[in-house]
């Protein structure tokens, strides 16, 4: 099980769902705080459909006030760091590039492809953690065969 | 191991409004044995540190947050507080860490941040303390050998370097030094309580400079004598007087600056920050458009006369007024009234700045006097062309108007530069100017901490309170190094010494 999951966890960075700082939060996970990583993860989820709601609400306006979506991306982009959300970055970051260049066409395009990346990321996250619960904490892995 | 400095349990407290951060930087820096407070509110954040003043030893806080921008807490900190600031970001581009040194950080990490980088930050901490011991060092009058005078032995314990205080202090040294200290009883350096400069205690400098002001022999002793405050020492007055200074040459740059609009970007400031937020966002431009204009064009507004070339890029003045506005006890409200102060004042045919509440209460010809005597005994005269010329109000009116750069003249930046002349540092005009301007701007701009004096006349001051990264130092050929101590500049005078 435990092998399961390190190969689940092995292909969401091989397919750049997710990057090293991934593997940076887990290394952060001890015996004081177990379930690390899937707090750290939920806490993030939460945040960020916050800040999605919020881009939402500014789209739908239609004002296409660049600096400010501009804004809201910087701090979504900056979240997404934080638990290594490879590609939900880079969408992020070509999001930004279009209100730079006062592009309203490919906000909402990239918007869209944003946040369909973010919901793949979630869905296998919470299998992830899901499965990883499930094999239990690390430790029993290494119990001598 | 030495006694006094210690990594373990050093008291770090880390503000970021994104919670998911927050988390992890909580979790990292207990790793690294740190005492962690966390806060998701620059607000909140000043609130406690202004609290309990001892209470931290080191700021960990993101560039963007809802309430109050990075930088602004950075100054406040800074200038308050007097305590190291690392910033944080995602966001790694040059111009925005240029910034964050500019308003005195002294680390900038970029997000994802990782466990190395924390695990070394108390160096900051360290450095400061050291800073600190220099800093009183430095505020003994009159001379250079001091270090010979048996007063003062003790701090070097006998036998050590005696050229000390005039190069680049080796680290192992420094830290020796900051131990003794801390061993020592009498010595007034050892765990000395920070100064709060509330503003009552402000308003008395202030006015105690303006007192002095004609004969612009501010120096931190006749400061303290005259304000007459029997818990304050010299080097209390001695490290306000240099933050005061620099504070004013940033207004002094951001009166440049204010006419350079340009890419705006939209930070969040609150409304009441608005005035002093709309300066800052007049002032800050695409630092490219400043660079090259400047680089390419010599008759464009970032110019120094030709001479001198500023090649950096100068920011937000006004962040700092609002930074010297905390230091009354508000809730960094900042009031628009002295921001029209500014505004006016500086409209009205100012040859010299005087924006600041304080500096505005104090008669903005307070500075004038101190500073021009200084330009006359200062080097080449005609350099320092006062801007009372008839020019001023016309160019001030046309930066403000912005629309037409190409009309601002090198009197205004004669402004700064002689103002910032005035009070800092004097380069002598023989030196080629144009480099050293430069690198003196970045050193102001670095506040200077890794500036040291090698040259023969200056003491070791060292300047304020943040540490720069070492690379920036390698930058600066040795000899440009300047003990840039505004006291010494004072002293100077004092001594008739002055390098011309």
């Amino acid at each position: 099980m435990q092998r399961q999951v390190a190969l689940i966890k092995q292909s969401l960075l091989d397919q750049g769902y997710l990057d090293e700082q991934f593997m940076e939060l887990e290394e952060l996970q001890d015996d004081a705080n177990p379930n690390f990583v899937e707090e750290v993860a939920t806490l993030y989820f939460k945040d960020s459909a916050r800040l999605i709601n919020n881009i939402d609400q500014a789209l739908e306006r239609g004002s296409f006030d660049f600096n400010r979506l501009d804004n809201y991306m910087h701090q979504f982009k900056g979240s997404s760091t934080s638990i290594g959300a490879s590609k939900v970055k880079t969408e992020c970051t070509m999001f930004r590039e279009y209100c730079r260049a006062g592009n309203a066409e490919g906000c909402l395009r990239t918007f869209k492809q944003l946040k369909k990346e973010h919901a793949t990321l979630r869905k296998k996250l919470e299998q992830y953690f899901q499965l990883a619960r499930q094999a239990g904490p690390k430790e029993t892995a290494r119990r001598p065969k | 191991m030495d006694k006094g400095f210690s990594p373990v349990g050093l008291r770090v407290l880390v503000v970021d409004d994104d919670p998911t951060w927050l988390k992890i930087l909580e979790k990292m820096l207990k790793k690294c044995s740190y005492e962690v407070t966390t806060c998701g509110l620059a607000r909140e954040a000043l609130r406690l540190l202004r609290e309990r003043k001892d209470r931290y030893d080191i700021v960990i806080s993101d560039v963007n947050m809802p309430d109050m921008d990075g930088f602004k807490l950075l100054e406040h900190v800074g200038l308050e507080l007097d305590l190291p600031v690392i910033m944080m970001s995602v966001d790694g581009e040059t111009k925005r860490v240029m910034k964050g040194v500019q308003h005195g950080a002294c680390d900038y990490l970029l997000k994802p941040i990782r466990m190395k980088e924390l695990k070394i930050i108390w160096q900051h901490v360290l450095r400061k303390k050291l800073q600190e011991v220099r800093d009183i060092e430095g505020c003994y009058e009159g001379g250079a050998d001091w270090f010979t005078r048996n007063d003062e032995t003790h701090y070097l314990g006998g036998g050590e370097d005696v050229s000390f205080g005039r190069k680049r202090k080796e680290f192992d040294f420094e830290k020796k030094l900051l131990l003794q200290d801390e061993s020592d009883p009498s010595s007034s350096t050892s765990k000395k309580a920070r100064v709060v400069w509330s503003f009552e205690l402000h308003q008395k400098f202030v006015n105690a400079v303006n007192q002095i002001g004609c004969d612009h022999k501010a120096g931190p002793k006749k400061i303290l004598d005259l304000m007459n405050v029997p818990w304050l020492t010299r080097e209390n007055v001695a490290s306000h007087l240099q933050k005061y200074r620099l504070y004013l040459s940033r207004l002094e740059k951001g009166k440049e600056l204010k006419c350079y609009s340009g890419g705006v970007k939209n930070m969040d400031s609150p409304p009441k920050d608005a005035e002093f937020s709309s300066l800052i966002h007049k002032g800050e431009t695409d630092p490219k458009q400043l660079a090259s204009s400047s680089v390419s064009d010599p008759s464009s507004d970032v110019h120094m006369p030709p001479k001198a070339k500023k090649t950096r890029v100068e920011f937000d003045p006004p962040i700092s007024s609002s930074a010297f506005d905390s230091l009354i006890p508000w809730d960094d409200v900042i009031e628009p009234k002295p921001t029209i102060l500014y505004e006016s004042s500086f409209l009205q045919q100012q040859p010299l700045p005087s924006q600041s509440p304080y500096v505005a209460n104090s008669a903005p010809t307070l500075m004038e006097d101190e500073m021009k005597p200084s330009y006359e005994t200062c080097v080449n005269a005609d350099e320092f062309l006062m801007p009372q010329d008839k020019n001023s109000t016309v160019i001030l009116q046309d930066l403000v108007d912005l629309s037409a750069p190409s009309v601002i003249s090198s009197n205004v930046t004669n402004d700064t530069e002689t103002m910032l002349r005035s009070l800092n540092w004097e380069l002598p005009e023989s030196h080629h100017s144009g480099f050293i301007d430069t690198d003196l701007d970045f050193s102001w701009i670095q506040n200077e901490h890794f500036l040291a004096n090698t040259s023969g006349n200056f003491q070791n001051f060292q300047f304020q309170d943040y540490s720069c990264s070492p690379s920036l130092l390698s930058e600066l050929p040795p000899h440009l190094w300047f003990g840039n101590e505004p006291e010494e500049y004072t002293l100077m005078i004092d001594n008739g010494l002055f390098i011309s």
